[in-house]
């Protein structure tokens, strides 16, 4: 059985110092929410106020229907995967995966079971009577899993659990999560830094930032309609441009970057400027995505397009695409061109930009505008 | 389950080098003769004869090997007035010692892992109060313990020094499990928590079959100490409650009749031949165990 998850104003004080500043957060049963954030965003303070490892400076915590504020981590029908594993050293993969069993006496017959369920699933059944000491890290990952997996609880909280392991095998153990996700339908909640981890992985993403949540949402939302400047740079890699400018009036709604002397102007599509309503020379700041910056007339025409002239700053090829850094009033920008389109650092180059995926931030409070 | 991860760093050649490092040797050599002959001493000296013992010298072997001081210092030999050897007096070390190590041993593992796995209030005030007990002179709290063995009943026999030795190893087995115990992740305290366990059931469970180098040190220390203690063993047993340490000194220190070397010898290897035994045993892991509370603690 599934279970949602109710935070409602969720505080936490670690002496004078808060680092969850009352949250507030539905997680509907059978959802893989992905905590994400930078180091020290309380992300993982805020897993473990649900998990009970951390007990709460106010606010109520509920899954299911169940208010669990005061119940020890053994009441709340959870089980959790942790960043460095926290395999039982002493015991065998087979003793590690009972020991929850164990604890909670269920017959032997039920426990076997169960292992050998999970254990297949997860392809460890050949390592049950070894040692974790005698594991490769992406097989204690696999038996981490498996004990959390076992008890069929109805929430499942995971730690950083990849972080750990080497890219290649991430990634692989990255696919492995959502599908047994999506077999077997239990709520998760998942921590990561990771952005690409927390795009591929999630039903929703929630952004933290400083005790806070910036923003909840889908993936494509949180990647396509950021908030506010804090998930728009946390969300995407290389991060998206950020160029300061002012709002010009003029018929249409365009940004001129600061500093830029070559009389740059960044048109804005007409239906976002009819809804903008901040006034000319207001500070702003223009959020294009490196792949809506392309080399002039490589991509079909559309419309709302922008073609500008920059010099090549820095080539950095990536395999599939290059990235060329360029610069606009003494600001950074990246593009992502295809490998072909690059050419020499030091050279002009004509970039074209799909200004109908641009986004517009106010520049004082860091707001979507 | 260590590799060698180096297969020989590459040294200085040459001449000079050469005997540089037969100096080493040499020195090294004679350190080790000096630490080693007294015991030589001791075990050829056990094996002589009186005769012998007074003909040759200290240094010499013996020329006829002969147990026979060592059968007298076991069941023959005077201690005080009674001349039943040594035995007795090993069986109440023996019955001391053992409950003594456990206990203390047990309730260090259990005080080390409530002070760092389940950290409370004043905890680390605690930890430097008992830790406290580790430099307390044993001479100050003669007087009072022999009132609090008088009250509790217990002057004079074999638990009332169980007891003393207890209370009074707490500060070293504590510091030893504290120390151990700050080094295991707490994420395997969270993941047996979330797995249902409790104070105790992660104790006995998890934290004790990890901690069995802790242990092994900890045995070590305690057994050596308690063995070995004369103070507390001559100032709380009389007569036929001794350990073996207080009834070797009075074997030795008799002063009617002809001094017996080799069975004074015998004696002295007799009563510490148990704590050389515990050390051999566990010496591996007595190294392994405080070289890994150095780097955690």
């Amino acid at each position: 059985m599934a279970e949602g998850i109710r935070l409602q104003s969720v505080r936490k004080f670690f002496g004078a110092n808060e680092v969850i500043k009352g949250i507030d957060l539905e997680i509907e049963p059978g959802e893989f929410v992905v905590l994400v954030g930078p180091s020290g965003c309380g992300k993982s303070t805020l897993l473990n106020l649900i998990a009970g490892l951390e007990t709460l400076s106010g606010g109520d915590v509920f899954i299911g229907d169940e208010k669990v504020n005061t119940h020890p981590p053994r009441d709340r029908d959870i089980a959790m995967v942790f960043q460095s594993y926290a395999l039982y050293p002493t015991k065998t993969v087979r003793q590690n995966i009972t020991f929850g069993m164990e604890t909670r006496r269920i017959p032997k017959a039920r426990q076997e079971e169960a292992v050998t369920e999970f254990t297949r699933l997860l392809q460890i059944d050949r390592l049950l009577d070894r040692k974790p000491g005698q594991l490769s890290g992406g097989q204690r990952q696999r038996v981490a899993m498996g004990r959390a997996l076992v008890r069929n609880p109805a929430v499942f909280l995971f730690d950083e659990p990849l972080s750990n392991l080497d890219a290649k095998l991430r990634i692989e153990m990255r696919t492995e999560i959502k599908k047994l996700h999506q077999r077997l339908g239990k709520t998760v909640v998942y921590v990561t830094h990771d952005q690409i981890e927390a795009m591929t992985l999630a039903t929703r993403i929630a952004v933290m930032d400083n005790g806070h949540i910036r923003q909840v949402a889908d993936p494509g939302t949180i990647y396509e309609n950021p908030a506010d400047l804090f998930v728009a740079g946390f969300m995407g890699s290389p991060p998206m441009n950020m160029i300061r400018g002012r709002l010009l009036r003029d018929g249409g709604l365009r940004v001129a970057p600061d500093g830029d002397e070559d009389g740059l102007l960044f048109p804005l599509p007409e239906d976002e400027a009819e809804r903008i309503a901040a006034p000319e020379g207001h500070k702003v700041v223009l959020g294009l995505r490196p792949e809506t910056i392309f080399a002039a007339g490589t991509e079909l025409p559309g419309p709302d397009r922008y073609i500008f002239e920059r010099r090549v700053e820095v080539v950095e090829p990536t395999g599939p695409d290059t990235m060329i850094v360029f610069q606009i009033g003494g600001q950074d920008g990246i593009a992502r061109v295809r490998p072909e389109d690059a050419r020499a650092t030091g050279t002009p180059f004509s970039f074209e930009v799909d200004m109908g995926k641009a986004k517009l931030f106010d520049a004082a409070t860091g707001k979507r505008l | 389950m260590r590799q060698r991860t180096t297969s020989g760093i590459v040294r200085p050649s040459g001449p000079g080098a050469v005997l540089l490092r037969g100096l080493l040797f040499a020195v090294l050599a004679l350190f080790c003769l000096y630490y080693l002959v007294p015991l030589f001493v001791m075990i050829s000296t056990s094996l002589k004869s009186l005769e012998e013992i007074r003909a040759g010298t200290f240094l010499s072997p013996p020329r006829a090997v002969t147990f026979e001081a060592w059968g007298k210092a076991w069941n023959a030999a005077c201690v005080g007035v009674r001349c039943d050897g040594l035995e007795p007096y090993v069986w109440n070390s023996v019955l001391m010692t053992v409950p003594a190590v456990a206990i203390s041993t047990i309730l260090g593992a259990l005080n080390g892992y409530a002070l760092t796995k389940w950290r409370f209030p004043g905890a680390d005030i605690i930890f430097a109060l008992i830790l406290f007990g580790a430099f307390i002179p044993f001479q100050v709290i003669l007087l009072p313990m022999a009132r609090t063995l008088g009250q509790l009943g217990l002057a004079g026999t074999v638990p009332g020094l169980i007891l003393v030795h207890t209370v009074y190893g707490l500060a070293f087995t504590t510091l030893f499990f504290r120390n151990f115990f700050v080094g295991v992740s707490d994420g395997i305290m969270q993941a047996a928590k979330v797995d249902g366990a409790g104070f105790f059931g992660i104790f006995f469970g998890i934290v004790l079959p990890m901690s069995l180098p802790a242990i092994v040190v900890t045995v070590i220390w305690q057994f050596t100490q308690i063995w070995n203690d004369f103070l507390f063993g001559v100032a709380f047993t009389v007569g036929d409650s001794n350990p073996v340490t207080v009834a070797l000194n009075n074997v030795v220190n008799t002063s009617t009749g002809v001094k017996e070397y080799n069975v004074d010898m015998a004696a002295a290897i007799i009563a510490g031949l148990p704590t050389l035994l515990v050390y051999v045993v566990a010496g591996a892991y007595f190294v392994r165990g405080l070289s890994a509370g150095a780097v955690k603690g």
